[in-house]
This record gives C-alpha cells, sequence and structure tokens, in this order.
C-alpha cells in the first residue's frame, strides 16, 4: 500500500499510432514522488509523444495513465488534471503578447482564479527561484532563449504540480546558455520535485538521475540507475547510443 | 475665380455626400466584421459541412464584382419579393463582399500563431474557450489589423459604387453639381481629393492603433 501512495505518476502499456506509423508500442513506466527519470533516445523514438501522452496533449489509443493512483485518461476534465502536470517545451512557447510577469501569472489568475495581489506575489516568487525577478516587465521578445526557458519553468511552478515534464528543455539553446537553464532544473530535482526529462544532458542525468531510461523505436529498450547504465548496460544498442553521446559532448564528470 | 465660386457653393453638398460615404463605410465595416468573424470561426473550427458552406460563400463573395453584386440584391431580389431601399442594399452587398475578405484576415492571423503556445496554454490547463480569449485573440486582433486597414480603406473607396444604385453618396453629390455648373474636372478632383483625405485618415488612424498595440521586442521587425 505504501508504494501506491509514493508513486505520483504511473504508466501502463501506452501506445500510440499517427497514421499507419506506431510511435508507442506499450510503454509501461512509474515515477514516485521526488524522482527525477531521464529519457533518452534517438529522435524519431516517440519520446515526446510520451511526455505529450502522459498530459494528454496528445490523445494515446490505449493504455492506462495514474496520476496520484487516479486514472487520467478517462477523465472527463483533462484541464483540471493539466493543472497538475507541469510541462515545459524544447521551443519555451512563451505567450508572446505578455510580460514575464504575466506569462507566469496568467494561469493563476484565469485557470485557477487566484486574486491579482497574490497572483503576483506568487509569480515573483517563482521568478525569484529561478532567477528572473528583475525582468519581470520585459516581454518574451526581449529575453534571451536561456532565459525564456526560465521564464517557461516559473510559470509551469507557479501551478504548483505534482509532477514536471520536460520536452529536450536545452536543445534549442546555444551552448553557452544551457548551464542557466539545467542549474535551475538541478535546483528542482534536489528541492524533491518530482520530473521526467527527455534530454540528452549526461551531466544533468549524472547530478540528478535517480534512473535512465533509454527508448527506440516506440518501446523502453532499458532502463537503470546512472552508474549502471553509464558503466555496464546490459544491452548493446544502449551501449552504442551511450558511447555516441559521450562522444558527442565528450566524457563528463559528476557536476 | 470661377473654379473656386463652385468650390464653395458645391462644399455643402459634398459634405452631405460625404456623410452617406462614411455611413456606407461604417455600417458595411461592421456587416463585414461580424459575419466575418462567424465565417472565420466556422471555417477554422466548425464540422465539414459548415466549413464547406463558409468556403463556397467565401469564394462566391470573392469572385464575383461587387457591382453585380450590387445589382443581383437591388435588382435582382424583388423577383423574389425582397424590395430594398438603395441605400440598405448598398450596405447588405458592400459588408457581405468585406465579410468574404474579413473573414480570411481574420482567420490567416488565427492560424498564425504558433500552435507551441496553444499547447502551452492547454498546458497549464486552460480550456479552449480561456486559451482563445486570453492567448489566440489578443495576439490575432495585432496581426489583422493591418489587413483590416487595408479592408477599411478598399471598403471606403468601393462605397462610390453604390452610386450606381441610386444612392446619393460622394460621388453623386459630385454628379449633381456638374449637371448644374458643368465643371467635371474641378467636382471629380474635390471628390478624389476628400476620398484620399478619407483613406489616408483610415490607414493612419488604424496604423497608429497597430503601432500602440505593438507588442515589445517584435518592433523592429516592421520594415
Amino acid at each position: 500500500m505504501k508504494k501506491e501512495k509514493d508513486s505520483i505518476l504511473k504508466v501502463e502499456d501506452l501506445h500510440k499510432s499517427y497514421n499507419e506509423t506506431e510511435i508507442l508500442k506499450g510503454i509501461t513506466l512509474e515515477v514516485k514522488k521526488g524522482e527525477t527519470k531521464v529519457i533518452i533516445g534517438p529522435s524519431g523514438t516517440g519520446k515526446s509523444t510520451l511526455l505529450m501522452c502522459i498530459n494528454r496533449l496528445v490523445e494515446p489509443d490505449s493504455g492506462r495513465i495514474y496520476l496520484e493512483g487516479e486514472e487520467i485518461l478517462s477523465s472527463k476534465n483533462i484541464h483540471k488534471i493539466r493543472q497538475k502536470i507541469g510541462f515545459v517545451f524544447q521551443h519555451f512557447n512563451l505567450f508572446d503578447h505578455l510580460t514575464v510577469l504575466d506569462n507566469v501569472k496568467i494561469g493563476l489568475t484565469k485557470v485557477k482564479k487566484i486574486e491579482k495581489s497574490q497572483a503576483t506575489e506568487i509569480a515573483l516568487k517563482e521568478l525569484e527561484r529561478v532567477g528572473l525577478k528583475d525582468k519581470s516587465e520585459l516581454y518574451p521578445a526581449q529575453l534571451s532563449g536561456g532565459q525564456k526557458q526560465r521564464v517557461a519553468i516559473a510559470r509551469t511552478l507557479a501551478m504548483n504540480p505534482k509532477l514536471i515534464l520536460f520536452d529536450e528543455p536545452t536543445s534549442a539553446l546555444d551552448p553557452e546558455l544551457i548551464g542557466e537553464v539545467l542549474n535551475v532544473m538541478i535546483d528542482l530535482a534536489k528541492s524533491g520535485m518530482t520530473m521526467v526529462c527527455v534530454t540528452h544532458e549526461m551531466g544533468f542525468a549524472r547530478a540528478v538521475a535517480d534512473e535512465i531510461i533509454f527508448m527506440e523505436n516506440g518501446v523502453i529498450v532499458e532502463k537503470g540507475p546512472p552508474e549502471s547504465m553509464f558503466k555496464n548496460p546490459q544491452k548493446d544498442r544502449t551501449k552504442e547510443f551511450l558511447n555516441k553521446l559521450s562522444q558527442l559532448y565528450g566524457k563528463e564528470e559528476n557536476t | 475665380m470661377e473654379d473656386i465660386q463652385v468650390i464653395i457653393n458645391s462644399f455643402p453638398y459634398l459634405l452631405k455626400g460625404t456623410l452617406v460615404t462614411l455611413e456606407l463605410t461604417l455600417f458595411s465595416l461592421i456587416i463585414g466584421f461580424v459575419m466575418g468573424v462567424i465565417i472565420s470561426f466556422g471555417q477554422l473550427y466548425g464540422n465539414k459541412l459548415v466549413q464547406f458552406i463558409f468556403l463556397i460563400y467565401e469564394r462566391v463573395f470573392r469572385s464575383i464584382p461587387l457591382l453585380v453584386i450590387l445589382f443581383l440584391i437591388f435588382y435582382g431580389l424583388p423577383a423574389i419579393g425582397i424590395r430594398l431601399d438603395p441605400l440598405i442594399a448598398s450596405i447588405l452587398g458592400l459588408g457581405l463582399r468585406s465579410s468574404a475578405y474579413q473573414s480570411q484576415i481574420l482567420r490567416g492571423a488565427i492560424l498564425s500563431i504558433p500552435k507551441g503556445q496553444l499547447d502551452a496554454a492547454y498546458s497549464i490547463g486552460m480550456n479552449k474557450i480561456q486559451t482563445f480569449f486570453y492567448i489566440i485573440f489578443p495576439q490575432a486582433i495585432r496581426i489583422a489589423l493591418s489587413g483590416w486597414t487595408n479592408e477599411a480603406a478598399v471598403v471606403l473607396k468601393d462605397t462610390s459604387l453604390a452610386y450606381a444604385l441610386g444612392v446619393v453618396e460622394l460621388l453623386r453629390q459630385g454628379t449633381y453639381i456638374i449637371s448644374v455648373t458643368n465643371r467635371p474636372l474641378i467636382v471629380y478632383l474635390i471628390c478624389g481629393v476628400i476620398y484620399f483625405i478619407l483613406t489616408f485618415s483610415i490607414s493612419r488612424g488604424l496604423g497608429k492603433i497597430e503601432k500602440k498595440l505593438a507588442i515589445p521586442g517584435y518592433e523592429t521587425r516592421s520594415v
């Protein structure tokens, strides 16, 4: 029973096809409170689709998803559930017509119907957390990529989610801006936030991941804690992929 | 000297005609906007049948000359028992034609909002209606404004076709004056100048609004 209680997210036998192509071929995974899971794998493998299915931005074909024990695929009020699942996008997706502060606030005032002054307070607190309190009056177009992504993280945090999904949050950033976003994510993970991250930042994975999940062609090939995944992966394919990653990014030391 | 006398004498009449022209413009744009919103929504969010019907509507009104539309409404409809006042018929014709264009301005503006922003809105728990009003609409209206400025100018100029139905707007007032004074050059020139001032003011006015609404960080993009 204890296990049930601790489980934040449970995905069972998730399937999704686009037209004839099956993208997800039965994904099963569980994320417990405070855990950080890192999903890696070649592009076109269904990693993003998996994340989008979890908060039903994409409707899966079959399978079950439980958020804190509650089945959400059959849920009528998906909007209520999405408030509890944060989502950070590769391309930030800030609302261009709103200031940084309003980007973070809008979910609080319009969705959660929190009173304005209180919403401002919460929003400023979250902006401070990502180090952007002094930019609150600027517009997204006036920010750098790294700053945009940090605002996007603050926007998600303001909703006080049970879990945050990160979809390649640093892939669209210049190399020198990646660090500031990763630092925010590492702080988050250390503060006990439950996170599922699709990312190839192995330094991040080493530092905070409880488990690395290697996905390819719509299935989970292998998963395990970072040490064992890096030191002796069981499957050849995992080894090959991790080798490619370290060739690309260089062997990374623990952060 | 005589010319100046003609200008002075004809001015009150031309002004009266100008008011009718403005009336035609305003009401046609309003009908066009309301219908345009309905059509663009139907095309974007309606089912297949609704989409098809509005597509036909839009194509028909964009493909028939305005004068033909006006004649159909004013001279054609009485055949099936609908008899309209020339002014009403003109406003209706101008409005319906404008709605076809305005619907496409709006549709394009709505479609130009990046899908990622909609995903982001849904991901913080907004429903479709909230997403439309808080995310899509405020941005689409800014994008639509420049196209809309153009459409307003087009409608204003095309109100001169109401002449053909006997509406006493600016151009017809001008023609009346010419039939008395026999000075076509100067009178048509004044009409032209008045149209120019009106069109220019509309563009300027809406352009100012556009600038005022511009999202900081994007201004530099305008060429």
